[in-house]
């Protein structure tokens, strides 16, 4: 039987098996609600439903951060490991350890190409792993770097890596203490991967994570939005467009801390990586059950992002950042986060984007610039692989 | 931005859109047939709906060139690309497009070499850095990528290269809009034409459709603005009772079309007798095939070819969608069982493909719209 086939005739069987059920108890939700709703309503239904991987193959699309990864890691990873400390899927991990509170998390790094403009793929993976403890509110501490190197690969490339490695972790105040290095034939691996594992404290007692956000909060992005994913596009040299614009990586375990000492508001940060933005507020969405509203007006891109984005037909909001993050933070401490963050170097040009709102549940609406209105939804890929 | 921002005016949006309720007729229900799969996409993604009175609807039509290509067909193309020392390019909206035995992405994972490209002309490229591979471009769409196909054809030839041959699946648009106000299901009141595939062919081949079928069409732009004052122009042709073809994307629309890119065509390609478009079966003189005199750069003469007819699922129902005798959330599987993650019909895969287009932008429903001003 095909791949095809079976999948299709699989999908087929379960919306009928879904329909009979639907049809059996019969409690249509309002009664008198239209067609079209009806429909909104049996979608909705199907996408809260457990997500299966269909595919009998790993493709491209399950690393590139939208709804095929999402499924991959809810059905085959959380299926397998699934704890109290995993199931929330924060960037980070919350540990109690000896009566103290310890994030870790874990991030691999295969960036391609390794050097491009505003850093590469050494600073990068100390910036990633930095950024994803921050978020979860620690203070990062110590990493780990893993290296897979594949045989020929010049040993001056590797010692440009490390040292800008050692440099971003000197920025960002954090040790690289363990270590560990592979070498792989010729043609198995790409010049050079990076695994690096980070561990934090956590030294307050708010407790931060995208469930937390309510309607009536605002969201806020920290910069302008898409930088780095053009950038590493433009840099691949594929598509003969050339323009001023370098990477945003960087670390932000600074800026996260001067906004949570100037307010307790903040219920959740998230740094806007592969997916970039729109998949940030939709796991917001979805973890909190609540809609998210945002002003397309309001988000800050530049203009060379916003012109490549618009000849390559992809959307600012999917690209990713290695410098951003979202903010969520209740309502009445809006303005006083955003001054936090405009006073740092990293948040100069942050800006509200949006707010929370109790409906529609799990949905991320936007206005755009033109007056109308639309979902933002999830990519189910990427149209740029191998991002970091 | 320059060049975007003005054609994305809310002020002017605002304007037209009370010009246009301004135009209808108490009691009477309009239905615009928007062909071109960019319309439909721009439509959505800037939220133009929005706009429109309630008795102004928009159908969405059959020009997306990746939902009309049958399985067959992209069967054909995969057995093509798993013939060994092979690489096959394509555009990157083909990669998800369902064959009866997956799609590129599938194949890809099983390690069949298929290159996403954004020109046929980085094909030449990859061919002339793999002399020892032969190199097939998956070639589709409608008139507006066909001229690009012809031209690296010639340049293939110019260049005397041996190992770079076209998969053609050009099809036309006219053919299509013809079986669409031939069939019997459906009630237009008027066209907004295709821009691009207008650059190449112009607009009098739209004057049957006002002649013989009395609509009016307007031939629009892909910004928010164009499309809105095509829907103004043609709804003030139907109040004052005219017929006609209008151009409304003139800064890049000739009247008479493209004569060097048309030239181009007619040099490599020359009319099928019939093909088979998804969903709306087979319709006669409506693709393009390579010419004899270029039967070295055709690869259904080249290699073998399985030519097999494939039958959709049984349930999927994109030929009514691309007809628009359908919306997309009236098919039975639609976001259930055929999803972008998984999708079963064409309609579903491309971006401008009417389906994901509601289904990634429009699955909201407008009248129950929260209205919520962020400060």
């Amino acid at each position: 039987m095909s791949d095809q086939g079976t999948w299709v005739d699989q999908a087929l069987r379960e919306h009928e098996e879904h329909a009979q059920e639907e049809h059996a108890g019969s409690a249509r939700p309002g009664g008198t609600s239209d067609r079209e709703q009806q429909v909104l309503d049996r979608i909705d239904r199907a996408r809260r439903r457990r997500p299966k991987v269909r595919e009998e193959r790993i493709t491209m699309s399950h690393g590139a951060g939208g709804k095929a990864t999402r499924t991959l890691v809810e059905a085959v990873f959380l299926d397998a490991f699934s704890n109290a400390l995993l199931d929330p899927l924060e960037d980070a991990a919350q540990l109690h350890l000896n009566g103290g509170r310890v994030a870790l998390t874990t991030d691999s790094y295969v960036v391609s190409p390794l050097f491009f403009p505003g850093g590469d793929i050494g600073d990068l993976a100390v910036n990633g792993t930095v950024n994803d403890l921050a978020v979860s509110g620690a203070t990062p501490l110590y990493l780990s770097a893993g290296f897979i190197l594949e045989e020929g690969f010049p040993v001056t490339q590797l010692q440009e890596i490390v040292a800008s490695m050692q440099a971003a972790a000197q920025v960002a105040g954090v040790q690289v203490v363990t270590g560990d290095t592979k070498v792989v034939q010729r043609g198995k691996a790409d010049g050079c991967y990076i695994n690096t594992a980070g561990v934090g404290v956590v030294e307050h007692d708010m407790s931060l994570g995208v469930a937390n956000a309510r309607p009536g909060d605002a969201v806020i992005v920290s910069g302008p939005i898409g930088d780095h994913g053009v950038t590493i596009m433009l840099a691949r040299g594929e598509l003969d467009i050339e323009a001023d614009i370098t990477s945003d990586t960087a670390a932000l375990n600074g800026l996260i801390a001067d906004l949570l000492a100037a307010t307790s508001g903040v219920r959740a940060l998230r740094d806007a990586t592969r997916g970039g933005v729109a998949t940030i507020l939709n796991e917001v969405a979805t973890a909190a059950d609540v809609g998210v509203l945002v002003n397309e007006d309001a988000i800050p891109v530049r203009t060379v992002v916003r012109g490549a984005s618009e000849l390559l037909g992809i959307d600012p909001m999917y690209v990713a950042c290695e410098g951003r993050m979202v903010v969520v933070v209740d309502g009445g401490e809006a303005d006083k986060a955003l001054a936090a963050l405009r006073s740092h170097p990293l948040g100069a040009d942050a800006a509200i984007i949006g707010q929370i709102t109790a409906d529609p549940k799990g949905m991320v609406l936007l206005n755009t610039a033109f007056g109308g209105s639309r979902i933002v939804d999830l990519l189910v890929g990427d149209p740029l692989p191998r991002i970091c | 931005m320059r060049f975007v921002d003005e054609f994305r005016s809310a002020d002017k949006a605002r304007a037209l859109a009370a010009k246009i309720a301004g135009l209808c007729e108490p009691g009477r229900q309009y239905k615009l047939m928007e062909v071109c799969g960019g319309h439909t996409h721009t439509i959505y993604k800037h939220g133009l709906e929005d706009y429109l009175p309630e008795s102004v609807t928009l159908i969405h039509g059959p020009g997306c060139p990746v939902c009309v290509i049958p399985m067959g067909r992209v069967d054909d193309a995969i057995a093509l690309a798993s013939q060994p020392d092979t690489i096959m390019t394509s555009f990157g909206d083909m990669m998800r497009v369902p064959g009866s035995q997956g799609s590129f992405f599938d194949a890809k994972a099983q390690g069949t070499d298929i290159r996403m490209v954004y020109s046929p002309l980085d094909s030449l490229k990859i061919a002339r850095q793999n002399p020892d591979k032969r190199v097939v471009f998956m070639a589709i769409g409608f008139e507006t990528t066909t001229p690009s196909t012809a031209m690296t054809v010639l340049r293939a030839a110019a260049m005397k290269l041996d190992n770079f041959s076209v998969f053609c699946n050009h099809v036309t648009i006219i053919p299509a809009m013809k079986a669409i106000l031939d069939s019997p299901d459906l009630r237009l009141d008027g066209f907004i034409g295709p821009g691009h595939v207008s650059t190449v062919i112009g607009c009098r081949p739209y004057e049957f459709v006002a002649r013989d079928y009395g609509k009016p069409v307007v031939v629009a732009g892909f910004e928010p603005l164009d499309i809105l004052q095509s829907i103004y122009m043609l709804m003030l042709q139907l109040s004052e009772g005219r017929c006609e073809v209008e151009n409304q994307y003139t800064r890049v629309v000739p009247w008479d079309g493209n004569l060097a890119a048309l030239n181009a065509i007619n040099q490599v390609m020359e009319l099928r007798p019939y093909f088979e478009w998804r969903g709306l079966g087979f319709i006669s003189h409506s693709a393009m095939r390579v010419r004899p005199e270029f039967a070295a750069f055709d690869a259904e003469l080249l290699f073998e070819v399985p030519g097999v007819r494939v039958a959709d699922p049984k349930a999927c129902q994109c030929g009514e969608v691309l007809k628009g005798v359908l919306k997309p959330w009236e098919c039975k599987v639609f976001g259930t069982a055929c999803t972008p993650e998984t999708p079963i019909g064409t309609c579903m895969v491309s971006p401008e493909g009417a389906c994901a287009a509601y289904y990634n932008f429009g699955r909201m429903n407008r009248r129950r719209k929260v209205e919520v001003t962020i400060s």
